[in-house]
């Protein structure tokens, strides 16, 4: 081959004494997948996986006696490695919301959610579909229902949208839902805030209603609590509050039920759940070693439990738009694109 | 030269391009035709004066061809703009077609009526306002649901709602969740029987007001409130009447403390709530009884 011919020459070129060296390495230069022959291939490339194999388990069991020594000497175990995952790689964001801004608390005050979330006015549902609803719709809605207090359903009928935001404004709600389905299924929704809040439009997807999910429990009809995790941008933090503003801001700590919204990559996962803490009894391990830490024989940990309840789908944030519901004159603040998924590592939320 | 019939045997006997045979019959696709159909009188390229009515951007227009144009094909149509108003544009149609064969001109006119009919009908559903209907590319749709459960797995969601959850409680968000440090709250239990056994004894009556006072804190720690709310409120009175009940009562209320400890606690909490309530239908009859007895002993 070229590439041995080439080396062959360079090495009689220079004849240093790493003659050895060299000729090992231009060995291992040879790709396994430059050979033609099948079985001579797959037996070198074997061998390289079994070579690559011990060396990694070489190197953990290193690591594991460095750190069992460290432990016995000095007690400073050497640092674990952090694996790298896509959300340690995340490309930078500008506009992550920072806990000093200041900008971002009076944005926060001149919301429209605002009256919302102080509490000035209750929160008021109006949930209802697209015109034509069939199959898992209206199962959704009644799980829905039941998740959001002081939530109503009211039937679409022809009417067009802008006519039911101008209904809803005059019955004084603060937010319509809108669950538009696509064959047979729940495929989207969108939020509207009123009276000129922003329209949200979500995909929906992912749908496992309470009856499908293994002991299932049932929702009691105390406020519930609100987590909402991960959102950091700036477009986060609104969407954030604007499904906070949904939910009364007094929560009814003795129902013990918990609403999630979890937001990973951009996508929103909704859970519902109901939960107990409880004290649990953990024993002392084999870890004889770590006697010095540990209080006694057993070591009683606080610990939360929670039972499922209620529906369970993700949100996928398509387009967010300034003002109530107008595609055509409206202003969007923020529109999915293709060309935002080229990058893995990038996220908007 | 243009011979009519000739065209027409041609046309129909061996090859037509503008025809389409359906189950229903042979329709003609070409544009200058008046009725759509395949037919002897209704072929423009079979009749050498044919007449139509086309609609460009929502006005119409009458095309005649005569013979004598029929050597340019270039200039073979002549148009006339229709108004929209459809009196005026009969008016328009009989102006020019007056001499024309009349089967042409009625079926010109019926089809001037049919497309006057639908052009009203469009711009009614313009106006309207309809959703349309937005397709996603099926390469598109994978990648999200494949991006979505990848994005699942990383999140671990329960592991995080556990530690949130926890975490509100250390920073004491929660004042009045009371179901948990069972073993804390038997061991005061335990505490407090010993004291009281000791002060039993010496009678000081100071302390033992002040051991129900931590009971009943204690008490209200513990399990749902919901179950304990009319204990609560029966403690209250009964700590006015005395002591002795209490002291019934907590060993009563400790076994079935312990009975409930005992249970396995990988049940769902489903069960498990039942039995909570259970142990709320316990306490209060072993208090009905206490109560009974009491005024049995007094008798």
């Amino acid at each position: 081959m070229a590439k041995e011919k080439k080396r062959k020459a360079a090495e009689e070129a220079v004849e240093g004494d790493d003659y050895i060296e060299r000729e090992e390495k231009k060995q291992k230069l040879i790709l396994a997948s430059q050979i033609k022959n099948k079985e001579k291939r797959s037996a070198v490339y074997a061998k390289l996986k079994h070579e690559k194999r011990v060396e990694k388990r070489k190197k953990i069991k290193a690591r594991d006696a460095a750190s069992k020594q460290a432990l016995e000497l000095g007690e400073e175990p050497p640092e674990k490695m952090v694996p790298r995952t896509i959300e340690n790689t995340r490309e930078l964001d500008e506009t992550v919301c920072r806990p000093d801004d200041e900008e971002l608390f009076a944005g926060n005050d001149a919301d429209e959610f605002s009256a919302v979330l102080k509490q000035q006015t209750a929160p008021k549902v109006l949930i209802t579909t697209c015109r034509f609803n069939s199959s898992r719709g209206p199962a959704f809605i009644n799980e829905l229902l039941s998740v959001i207090p002081n939530a109503h359903y009211y039937k679409r009928g022809t009417y067009e949208l802008k006519k039911i935001v101008e209904y809803a404004k005059n019955k004084e709600f603060t937010s319509i839902i809108v669950v538009h389905t696509n064959r047979r299924d729940p495929d989207a929704l969108l939020l509207i805030g009123l009276p000129d809040g922003p329209t949200a439009h979500f995909r929906l997807s992912n749908l496992v209603l309470r009856k499908d999910i293994k002991n299932h429990g049932n929702p009691t009809s105390h406020e519930p609590e609100l987590v909402l995790n991960n959102f950091t941008t700036r477009l986060g933090h609104r969407v954030g509050r604007m499904i906070q503003s949904l939910f009364p801001q007094v929560p009814n700590f003795r129902g013990r039920r918990v609403v999630t919204f979890h937001n990973q990559r951009d996508f929103i996962f909704f859970r519902h759940h109901r939960y107990v803490f409880e004290v649990k009894e953990k024993k002392e391990g084999p870890n004889d070693k770590k006697s010095k830490a540990s209080k006694g024989k057993t070591e009683k940990k606080v610990i939360a439990r929670l039972q499922e309840c209620g529906p369970r789908f993700t949100l996928k944030l398509v387009s967010l738009q300034h003002g109530t519901f107008d595609t055509k004159g409206g202003e969007f603040e923020w529109v999915h694109k293709a060309d935002m998924d080229t990058s893995r590592r990038r996220f908007f939320i | 030269m243009q011979n009519d019939d000739v065209i027409w045997d041609v046309i129909r006997h061996h090859h037509c391009s503008y025809m389409a045979k359906i189950q229903t019959g042979n329709f003609c696709r070409n544009p200058y035709n008046v009725t759509g159909i395949c037919n002897r009188s209704s072929c423009p390229l079979a009749n050498s004066r044919y007449a139509t009515i086309r609609d460009h951007d929502g006005i119409f227009y009458l095309y005649m061809k005569t013979i004598e144009r029929a050597h340019m094909p270039n200039k073979l149509w002549e148009r006339v703009r229709l108004p929209k108003n459809y009196m005026k544009a009969l008016e328009i149609i009989d102006k020019h077609l007056e001499y024309w064969p009349k089967l042409l001109v009625h079926k010109i006119k019926q089809r001037l009526t049919k497309m006057t009919q639908y052009r009203i009908r469009m711009v009614k559903l313009s106006k309207k306002v309809r959703e349309k209907i937005m397709t996603v590319p099926r390469k598109e749709v994978k990648r999200e649901s494949r991006r979505e459960e990848k994005a699942l797995r990383a999140a671990q969601i329960e592991n995080v709602i556990e530690k949130e959850l926890l975490e509100r409680l250390n920073k004491g968000v929660y004042p009045d969740i009371c179901n948990y440090d069972e073993e804390i709250f038997n061991k005061l239990l335990d505490k407090n029987k010993e004291e009281e056994q000791e002060e039993e004894e010496e009678e000081a009556e100071v302390e033992y007001v002040e051991g129900d006072y931590e009971l009943e804190e204690e008490e209200e720690l513990e399990d749902d409130i919901e179950d304990m709310g009319d204990f609560l409120k029966a403690s209250n009175f009964e700590d006015i009447e005395g002591d002795e009940d209490d002291l019934e009562e907590q060993p009563s209320k400790k076994k079935v403390k312990k009975a409930s400890v005992s249970y396995p606690l990988k049940q769902d909490d489903g069960t498990e709530k039942v039995t909570r309530k259970g142990k709320k239908v316990i306490v209060e009859v072993e208090r009905d009884e206490d109560v009974g007895n009491r005024q049995h002993n007094v008798m």
